[in-house]
């Protein structure tokens, strides 16, 4: 209206128009904000996305392969892996040297380990070659295809050589199949032995426990929120305490306490002996299973369970219930049809939160889970520290995360991230 | 629910002491096993459960030389140390870039709001066993696998969600008129900051910091594979203990850690409900 009056844009005290003096104030103030958050961005960046990003890198990642046996990899290009054939003089020639190479690099070892996960058997036969290897005269001891096959007969089956050439990309699809029990071979992806198909049961095994972890919470948390949420403010202060002091327990002296209680010798194994329940000679088994850790991990996720359910259920106004009963609903209708729907948010954000908790477990499980109550995570661990297959724990780890993020996702879309609260 | 109507049928009445029982043994579930430790750490015996001395009360049965043995334990005695050089170490980083991050993200036009609160929340949704597994990998290649550094980072990182969300969660009722006002009356951006903006989210910050070192000082996962046997933690050391040689020095430990973290308790709520009363929001 005033560019019809005044023939022009409205202008500022200092003469610029308004418009864009709002827009430059506008950016200003953003620019400052942002400044105020990059300190602590590029901190997480830093510290911990690019970890994250290092480990989803490592599950694809194949290099070794190629780095240890450069001509190999180059002079396989041209054998065809079905031809059923050993591929001949030039390839063997190009890994006599590679092999010399990396048997002075010790990094034939390496490979060795590598190559192992995909086919039993190729550790041993690298590390017996290259003893001899290191021997040989690159130009004298020409053809080499002989003095292989003499070293171990296995350098001419092709099978070996077909898994070779199968891995000798720079990226590999390969510990992502290990994961979901398949694996690649020179024919396409088939599943894994009978004996090495663990996985598929191990994350059926973590996601029906976290369920059935996060059933337990429900069950045992939405009483206790009610219960706080219908009492006086002073009562119910007094008992969140109960609940918070848990919280804030370390997970270590609680998960200590089960070991104490569960155990055999334990507290509670005590007690049932004591009233005779229990036999002394057949104490019950508490601990190193599924139920020692459903148990212990109930109760320390609980809390999770109850605070988000309080502060939804401190939210519902009482008269709805009453209104419900002068209107002649029973006591369990007035509940089921009018209180419980509008409980409902807080179920729904408690359990993602106790589910998110769960599935990535690792202390508990590994403290009070002996080998049937061990959750995938354990594996992880078991990958990275142990057998040293780090691809495969960080493939395990990608499918979990993928897993974690979109409870996260769906987590803010229903609760909001800015919502979540402590304490 | 606090008082039973005069009217309630007998089915009320009834119910309304069930579920109060059945509360009860929710809360004793829920505290129990906490509190049992207490008096197992007093075990004159090297046993876990109680012995028959202990039940009679008869003093022959206690003493308190799981104590002792914390104390002057060498292994035990350099862990207590390392949590403590850790966890103060990793706190002041995380408060220090969490405050000043939570300040920014409480303004009015931050572009990509919600996605950087995404990324800054995330280190406490990803599983520990993820962000150990990543940071062993990324660290060990930037040389920070096995050092003091490295793990204090690493628990920064683990701590700035904690700090992030108490510290928003204490702007989100500041009146910014307050601001306006000191800047009216001369103080300059800094002034402003330390002498009306900090005393009243100061109980946020204080709570998210103490989040951040309860965090950091309880942590297990990431310092086992981030540290080498020269950060070994407290935490570290119990879940040794508890996977292999089980000895009850733990459950004195243990102890006082309740002791330590009913102590964090008490702070938090009071500086709660303080912060609520400055901020004028009644206490529920």
């Amino acid at each position: 209206m005033s560019d019809a009056t005044n023939n022009g844009p409205v202008l500022s005290a200092d003469g610029m128009p308004l418009k864009r003096s709002l827009a430059k104030a506008l950016r200003r103030e953003k620019l400052r904000a942002l400044m105020l958050i990059a300190p602590l961005l590029i901190f997480v960046l830093v510290t911990f996305i690019a970890p994250i990003a290092d480990m989803l890198f490592r599950s694809v990642e194949n290099n070794i392969v190629e780095d240890t046996l450069p001509q190999t990899v180059v002079a396989l290009k041209k054998w065809d892996s079905k031809s059923g054939s050993v591929p001949d003089e030039p390839v063997f020639t190009a890994l006599a040297a590679d092999l010399k190479v990396a048997v002075e690099a010790k990094t034939h070892t390496k490979l060795g380990s590598r190559l192992n996960y995909e086919m039993t058997g190729i550790s041993s036969l690298l590390r017996k070659t290259g003893r001899r290897v290191d021997k040989w005269d690159l130009e004298k001891d020409a053809p080499f295809k002989e003095k292989f096959v003499d070293v171990d007969k296995d350098w001419a089956d092709p099978e070996v050589w077909a898994v070779i050439k199968v891995f000798s990309s720079k990226y590999t699809s390969g510990y992502f199949l290990n994961a979901v029990d398949l694996q690649k071979t020179p024919s396409g992806i088939e599943p894994r032995d009978e004996d090495q198909r663990i996985y598929i049961t191990l994350f059926m095994r973590t996601i029906f426990m976290s369920l059935t972890i996060m059933f337990s919470c429900i069950l045992l948390g939405y009483p206790i929120a009610f219960l706080l949420a219908n009492l006086r403010p002073k009562t119910s202060n007094l008992l969140l305490i109960l609940v918070l002091l848990p919280f804030w327990t370390s997970l270590l002296v609680r998960t200590s306490a089960w070991k104490v209680l569960l155990q055999q010798q334990g507290v509670i194994n005590d007690i049932l002996v004591w009233i005779g329940l229990v036999d002394d000679g057949n104490r019950l088994i508490m601990i190193n299973n599924q139920f020692g850790t459903i148990v212990a991990m109930t109760h320390i996720l609980l809390p999770f369970m109850i605070l988000p359910l309080y502060s939804v259920m401190q939210t519902i106004p009482v008269t709805y219930v009453r209104a419900a009963k002068s209107l002649g609903a029973t006591n369990w209708t007035a509940f089921w049809r009018v209180y419980f729907p509008q409980s409902v948010p807080g179920i729904g954000a408690g359990c993602i939160l106790v589910f998110i908790l769960s599935i990535g477990y690792y202390i508990t499980p590994e403290l009070v889970g002996g080998t049937k109550g061990v959750f995938i995570s354990n594996r992880i661990a078991y990958h990275i520290s142990s057998s040293l297959n780090w691809g495969l724990g960080a493939a395990l780890g990608a499918i979990l995360l993928a897993a974690v993020l979109i409870l996260y996702w769906a987590y803010d879309k229903i609760v909001g991230i800015d919502n979540v609260k402590l304490g | 629910m606090d008082k039973l109507p005069i009217y309630a049928t007998t089915g009320q009445t009834i119910w309304f002491y069930a579920f109060r029982v059945i509360c009860g043994i929710i809360f004793f579930f829920l505290v129990a096993p906490i509190v049992v430790v207490i008096p197992l750490s007093f075990n004159a015996q090297d046993f876990f459960t109680f012995t028959p001395e202990m039940l009679s009360f008869d003093p022959a049965g206690y003493s308190l030389k799981h104590y002792r043995d914390f104390f002057t334990n060498s292994d035990w005695q350099s862990a207590l140390y390392n949590s403590v050089r850790i966890a103060p170490a990793a706190t002041i980083l995380s408060v220090g870039f969490g405050t000043l991050a939570a300040i920014g993200l409480s303004q009015d036009h931050v572009p990509f709001r919600r996605a950087i609160m995404a990324v800054l929340i995330s280190p406490m949704i990803v599983p520990l066993i993820i962000s150990a597994a990543g940071m062993y990998f990324f660290y060990s290649r930037i040389g920070l696998q096995g050092t003091y550094i490295g793990v204090v980072l690493a628990h920064a990182a683990l701590g700035i969600p904690f700090v992030i969300i108490t510290v928003t969660a204490t702007l989100v009722g500041f009146d910014r008129s307050l601001t306006r006002a000191a800047a009216n009356m001369g103080a300059g951006p800094v002034t402003t900051f330390f002498r009306v903006q900090m005393p009243l989210i100061l109980p946020g910050v204080i709570s998210g910091g103490l989040f951040a070192f309860i965090t950091s000082f309880d942590e297990v996962v990431v310092v086992l594979f981030v540290g080498s046997s020269a950060q070994k933690t407290l935490p570290w050391q119990m879940f040794t203990g508890l996977r292999e040689q089980i000895s009850p020095t733990i459950l004195a430990v243990a102890t006082i850690l309740v002791a330590i973290s009913i102590l964090l308790l008490t702070v938090v709520e009071m500086l709660r409900r303080r912060s609520e009363r400055m901020r004028g929001i009644k206490p529920t």
